[in-house]
């Protein structure tokens, strides 16, 4: 096991950061601490860093503890969202810094900063310094530089946090092939769920410095194991419901939902969580529990179609793919009738609208 | 509304109207403060020529208040640049009680007059003050001597550096010094390699301050030291003394090296500043 974080808990003054985090990463494991801003995650990344201390809990590196370890002696690569390269030094410089430090022969250094450097693709900008360089480019370095001493294992701080869109899908694409290859365990952190389930192997979910759920991209996408799992991983449609006979009843309309499941369910308040994707409009009432609803609106997003609907005065949306949809089928203000493909349901004990507050809390929804 | 071009044109006249009196009050104000004095002295030492201007800057008492300002500069220089860095360092980096108003009292040296200043360390290193009298003890001066003169300086020229330092090392941050650690750097090596280039031109500049301020230092250096001529007599002392003395010629000579001094770290000012911003 390359790391394990054994029931980490950190606390800034009142506000606790870190709250009894466990957590193990296999050798080659790509792993990304996924959540929003101010949960904890860059807090866990710098305790295994060494550049924060726990109050309490073990950290162990490739089978060592190193709980009170210097980062100095911790042989990690960490790569910061603002790069922080040496800003006095040329490229090729600070990726020499820890090699130098490290007192490798001039030869050595000279070989190794030069294929870090076709590795990077940076080609031609050995002698810039950082300022001379775009975010991209400075990234690239810092990513050659924490490389330079071979680290165990790999760090990273929402490495594509400050790029631009084009430019971080680049970079991003890049991390996944050169892991593909290299075989390094790392882990990185992220706020945005997309970039967690292009790149990782595995996501750990984190929610007010806990672990929510731990899994593969598809695993936390498809069985999410909490609403806030659930609505933070991919959008997602959310509306109050009540079990009754072991039927799904929305609440304030009389639709009904089948149990499709063989469980029985409990009776009581639930949530129903629904995926854009996993609604299908059709124009005219197909089977006896589908639902009417009015479009609203339909926005085009290159790949697919958004549609906007609305439910009993609840907004619904529903996301058709452009082969799926007969564009002259819809137009806004069009009654049309709706049915869940699958769905979900969570326990009610913090309702509907709670679920949206957290949402918006965490920014991830207006 | 579109503006024709006429307009524009009689908007034009009236704006570099204003620019011209501008300008000329800037030159004339300039001139009358500072170009006009620096030629006063400058005409004063050369009117009788450079045999006078040689002789009166080779006598002892002006011979040794030029050796005695470079000494004060050079102590002055290594001590505050040393504790200006570490003051720089602890109050960006340290957090402890007090720290805001302990920071507004490193401008205390702004504030003060120097010659409150220089009284206030005759109270307290003179022989009768509370410190003085325990060096008294040791048959160590403090006061009218040069260890008096160097406290002095070092109060005076005490916030520059500290204060040039500070914003450059708060926009340096910390996490170049954690990327430093983490490739295995050492906290010394960090601070040598990392730290010092990132805040030298700032650190110059402060230096190049106190350099100036530490040349120029008159009041307190003039209350502590009680201007003993051949002992405890400054340049700038001397030039003083050989002002109260009617002694033209040599206050003239005094006062031309001065500002060719001045002049010089004018320039590396210049110089520094520019590096600096950039």
């Amino acid at each position: 096991m390359a790391i394990l974080v054994k029931d980490i808990f950190k606390k800034f003054g009142d506000f606790v950061a870190v709250d009894h985090v466990s957590f193990e990463v296999q050798e080659g494991e790509l792993v990304a601490l996924l959540g929003p801003s101010g949960c904890g995650k860059s807090t866990i990344l710098r305790i295994i860093a060494g550049l924060e201390t726990p109050d309490s809990g073990e950290i162990y590196l490739t089978g060592k503890q190193v709980t009170t370890l210097s980062p100095q002696k911790r042989k990690v690569g960490f790569v910061f969202q603002h790069y922080a390269l040496f800003k006095h030094m040329t490229a090729e410089k600070n990726i020499a810094f820890g090699m130098e430090i490290q007192k490798k022969s001039k030869a050595e250094i000279q070989e190794k900063v030069h294929a870090l450097i076709d590795l990077v693709k940076l080609q031609g900008y050995e002698k810039h310094y950082p300022d001379q360089l775009s975010g991209g480019q400075r990234q690239r370095v810092a990513l050659a530089r924490a490389l330079a001493t071979e680290p165990k294992v790999l760090l990273l701080d929402e490495p594509f946090g400050a790029l631009d869109a084009k430019v971080r899908d680049n970079l991003a694409q890049w991390l996944r092939d050169f892991h593909q290859k290299s075989k390094v365990t790392a882990i990185f952190v992220t706020h945005d769920q997309n970039e967690a389930i292009e790149i990782s192997d595995k996501i750990i979910v984190i929610r007010q410095g806990k672990v929510e759920q731990v899994g593969s991209a598809r695993e936390v996408y498809e069985y999410p194991r909490s609403k806030f799992v659930a609505s933070f991983i991919g959008q997602v449609n959310v509306m109050d419901a009540v079990i009754s006979q072991n039927r799904i009843q929305i609440k304030d309309t009389d639709h009904v939902v089948e149990n499709t499941s063989n469980d029985s369910l409990d009776e009581g308040d639930v949530v129903l969580l629904v995926r854009p994707e996993e609604i299908m409009l059709t124009p005219e009432k197909q089977q006896p529990n589908d639902l009417p609803i009015l479009i609203r609106q339909i926005h085009y997003r290159g790949s697919h179609y958004e549609i906007d609907c609305e439910l009993n005065g609840l907004n619904i949306k529903v996301i058709e793919n452009k082969v799926d949809l007969n564009k002259e089928q819809w137009r806004e203000n069009q009654q049309a009738h709706m049915h869940f493909k699958s769905f979900r349901i969570f326990d009610a004990e913090e309702g509907h609208e709670r679920v949206h507050e957290k949402l918006k809390e965490a920014g991830y929804i207006e | 509304m579109k503006e024709q071009p006429g307009q524009i044109r009689i908007f034009r006249k009236k704006h570099y109207l204003g620019k011209y009196i501008l300008i000329t009050l800037v030159v004339a104000w300039f001139l009358v403060l500072t170009m006009l004095p620096v030629y006063g002295v400058i005409e004063g030492t050369f009117k009788n020529g450079w045999h006078i201007f040689i002789t009166s800057l080779v006598t002892p008492a002006s011979k040794h208040a030029f050796l005695l300002t470079f000494w004060i500069t050079v102590g002055t220089i290594i001590l505050n640049t040393v504790f200006g860095v570490i003051l720089a360092i602890v109050l960006v980096k340290q957090k402890f009680k007090g720290k805001l108003l302990f920071e507004g009292f490193v401008d205390l040296p702004f504030a003060v007059s120097p010659v409150v200043a220089g009284f206030m360390f005759i109270v307290l290193f003179g022989p009768k003050g509370w410190i003085g009298n325990w060096f008294e003890m040791h048959q160590i001066k403090i006061v009218y001597a040069f260890p008096g003169m160097m406290i002095a300086t070092l109060f005076v020229t005490l916030p520059f550096v500290a204060r040039e330092v500070i914003p450059v090392l708060r926009e340096f941050g910390l996490q170049q010094e954690e990327a430093a650690y983490i490739l295995g750097a050492s906290k010394w090596q960090t601070f040598w390699k990392v730290t010092v280039p990132s805040i030298k031109w700032g650190l110059a500049y402060g230096v190049t301050l106190t350099i100036a301020r530490s040349i120029g230092e008159f009041g307190a250096v003039l209350v502590v030291s009680g201007s003993i001529i051949n002992k405890t007599q400054t340049a700038t002392l001397h030039i003083h003394q050989e002002f109260t003395d009617f002694n033209y010629a040599g206050a003239f000579s005094a006062a031309v090296v001065l500002a060719v001094s001045s002049f010089l770290i004018l320039t590396m000012m210049q110089f520094v500043y520019k590096r600096k911003r950039s």
